[in-house]
């Protein structure tokens, strides 16, 4: 069959050449007139490029990150990243981020609430610089199929939302659906354990009507407000940031099952919480100083 | 294989074209249009039949022409285009007419092809990244005609299991850009100034008119059946769709529909946009792809057609009228003993 044919006037637009199973072009050669560099995520590099620029200072000299562990991070291949999760604007998700975006080259998809995508500007930002959803396919497409790095706090935001007394006192980890979504993407998780995201914006109280009124997950009042006013509201205080990377935890179980043992995923999820519990204390009994490390 | 093939919405943009594109191909005996009005491009042997919208003497037509294949292009998935009740009155009641009459008792209709779209899937903040032809939507149902594609589809798959005899394809195609198609999106690209919500910047995945007509005869001659997404390789944030068409993005409120609704009307917005614009939708394309389907164009490739086209437009003189259909001259090419071959007018 020939590519098609012309109907009453060659020119004539309405009724032009329709097209009959031409042959496919070569589809690695088709054209893609793109401008931005959005991917599928709608994460950009050239973003992510500018913010890891204007963060690195608050990463490297504010916070003074160190790291300890750093090589048990796979360099190839997916693995699902999970860590404890704290301060009202928790610093631990841009921390880990950057880190091993910095140190492993290697960028990180954040997973997180998908009432972030809601607020305008914030949802935008938020995706161009690598924030996904946290929906069990976007992490299962991201791992499995994309072999990619994605971080998650299981604790969501029962993590972040709890007040400073309650410092380092990890909350139950969800329903273990990181464990599921790990084990049919046939992954490994990485735990690390974070300590100085409690004192960069401690919760000091809270307004749970506030939260209500506004729609939101919870509503802080933060010791930043308290002391630097409308500013403390994005300014963490420079409490030192240390991280642990665990060994990697890998499930012997074949992927792709549509369903796993509940009791063994609710197993390997305390199992992992309680790891992630006693490298905290483990890490807080060496700290010295909140601010120095 | 299909040799006797009935087209709906002849007279439609669609099925206008398909008609076109099946007539080129000499293993089909019979094609038969079906539309409401009269058809707006030239047939070279197809018969075109005049029904009304909900197809009250389909099962006459089928049975009287004994159709293999019914091709259903007859979907309005813009709900700017005709009435809410009369969209109902195609989407749904003329799909469940079409589906009565190839399922009546003697049926010859092996093969149905409907042209669906991904708007099933709505847009939602709770949206996985990707859907797949099995991932439920996870936001309610806002607009009518998202809720009449849903209610057909229902009807295509009750159909699909009362009649295992018949096969079934439902085609979901994303939002479409090519030459010469005017849907709300490309009215809005091709202002100077187009509609974006503040603070959102959507990825939106595009198809290419001639991948729809493509895909469509794919399943058709190949006799494939199942549910598939169509839809052009990439996505590409709203933003970047304006700057490929140079148009400029004027940013209305995120907040209160009160702000929304006249801005739909001073903008040419349906419904179903409204949610696209500020979290847009993706599917996955890969179940298509290994039935043999391969694409010509990505969805950004369909912007720039698009605009390359519409730039032709802003750029040439008017076009010669284009084509009236005339059912006398059309009977008599095709029936007249003096005619020795038909179409070579």
């Amino acid at each position: 069959m020939a590519s098609g044919r012309a109907v009453v006037g060659e020119n004539n637009r309405s009724t032009a050449i329709v097209p009959i199973r031409i042959p496919a072009e070569d589809p690695e050669a088709l054209e893609d007139p793109r401008l931005s560099d959005v991917d599928e995520w709608g994460r950009s590099e050239r973003t992510r490029a500018v913010v890891r620029a204007l963060y690195d200072p608050i990463y490297s000299r504010w916070f003074r990150t160190e790291w300890d562990g750093l090589e048990k991070i796979p360099t190839e291949g997916g693995a699902l990243l999970v860590a404890n999760h704290a301060g009202a604007i928790p610093s631990d998700a841009p921390v880990i981020m950057h880190g091993i975006e910095k140190e492993l080259e290697r960028p990180v998809y954040g997973l997180a609430d998908y009432f972030f995508r809601t607020i305008p500007v914030v949802g935008t930002l938020w995706a161009r610089a690598g924030g996904v959803s946290a929906r069990p396919a976007n992490a299962y497409r991201l791992l499995r199929e994309q072999n990619q790095l994605a971080l998650v706090f299981p604790e969501g935001t029962k993590g972040p939302s709890k007040s400073y007394t309650d410092r380092y006192q990890l909350r139950r980890f969800g329903r273990g659906g990181f464990v599921e979504i790990a084990m049919r993407a046939g992954v490994p998780v990485v735990p690390i354990a974070v300590v100085g995201s409690e004192e960069a914006m401690p919760v000091v109280f809270r307004l749970p009507s506030v939260a209500r009124a506004l729609g939101v997950p919870y509503a802080p009042i933060t010791a930043n407000l308290l002391t630097m006013g409308p500013l403390g509201i994005v300014m963490p205080f420079p409490a030192k940031f240390k991280l642990r990377v665990l060994d990697p935890i890998s499930f012997d179980v074949p992927a792709d099952r549509d369903r796993y043992s509940k009791s063994r995923i609710m197993d390997e999820s305390e199992g992992i919480r309680n790891q992630l519990q006693d490298a905290v204390y483990d890490m807080l009994r060496d700290r010295r100083s909140i601010w120095f490390g | 294989m299909a040799t006797r093939v009935l087209v709906t919405g002849a007279d439609t943009f669609w099925g206008g074209r398909m008609v076109q594109a099946l007539e080129s191909d000499p293993g089909i005996d019979v094609i038969l249009g079906m539309g409401t009005r009269a058809p707006s491009v030239p047939f070279e042997r197809a018969e075109f039949v005049r029904a009304d919208q909900h197809y009250s003497i389909m099962s006459r037509i089928v049975k009287a022409t004994q159709v293999d294949t019914i091709l259903h292009t007859f979907m309005i998935t813009n709900s700017a285009t005709v009435p809410r009740r009369v969209m109902h009155e195609i989407n749904v009641i003329g799909t469940m007419n079409l589906l009565a009459a190839a399922g009546a008792a003697g049926s010859p209709v092996r093969h149905i092809v409907v042209k669906s779209s991904t708007l099933v899937y709505g847009s939602a903040a709770s949206d996985p990244n990707t859907f797949t032809e099995d991932t439920p939507r996870t936001s309610p149902v806002k607009n009518a005609v998202e809720r009449a594609l849903i209610e057909a589809e229902g009807f295509v798959r009750d159909f699909s299991e009362d009649n295992p005899g018949t096969k079934v394809t439902v085609l979901r195609f994303a939002n479409v850009l090519g030459n010469h198609l005017s849907t709300p999106i490309s009215r809005n690209l091709s202002r100077l100034v187009c509609p974006a919500i503040f603070g959102f910047d959507p990825l939106f995945q595009f198809v290419e008119e001639d991948d729809v007509v493509r895909a469509l005869v794919h399943v058709t001659m190949g006799g494939i059946p199942g549910l598939y997404n169509v839809a052009g390789e990439g996505r590409l944030p709203w933003s970047e769709v304006a700057s490929i068409c140079g148009t400029r993005l004027v940013p209305v409120s995120p907040y209160s529909l009160l702000n929304i609704r006249p801005m739909a009307r001073l903008f040419d917005l349906p419904p179903e946009l409204e949610d696209l614009l500020r979290y847009g939708r993706g599917v996955d394309t890969r179940r298509l792809a290994a039935t043999g389907f391969t694409y010509n164009t990505t969805s950004a490739g369909a912007v720039r057609t698009f605009i390359r086209a519409l730039r032709l437009r802003r750029q040439s003189g008017r076009q010669p009228m284009s084509y009236t259909y005339e059912h006398d001259v059309e009977q008599f090419f095709r029936h007249s003993p003096s005619v020795m071959s038909a179409g070579e007018a």
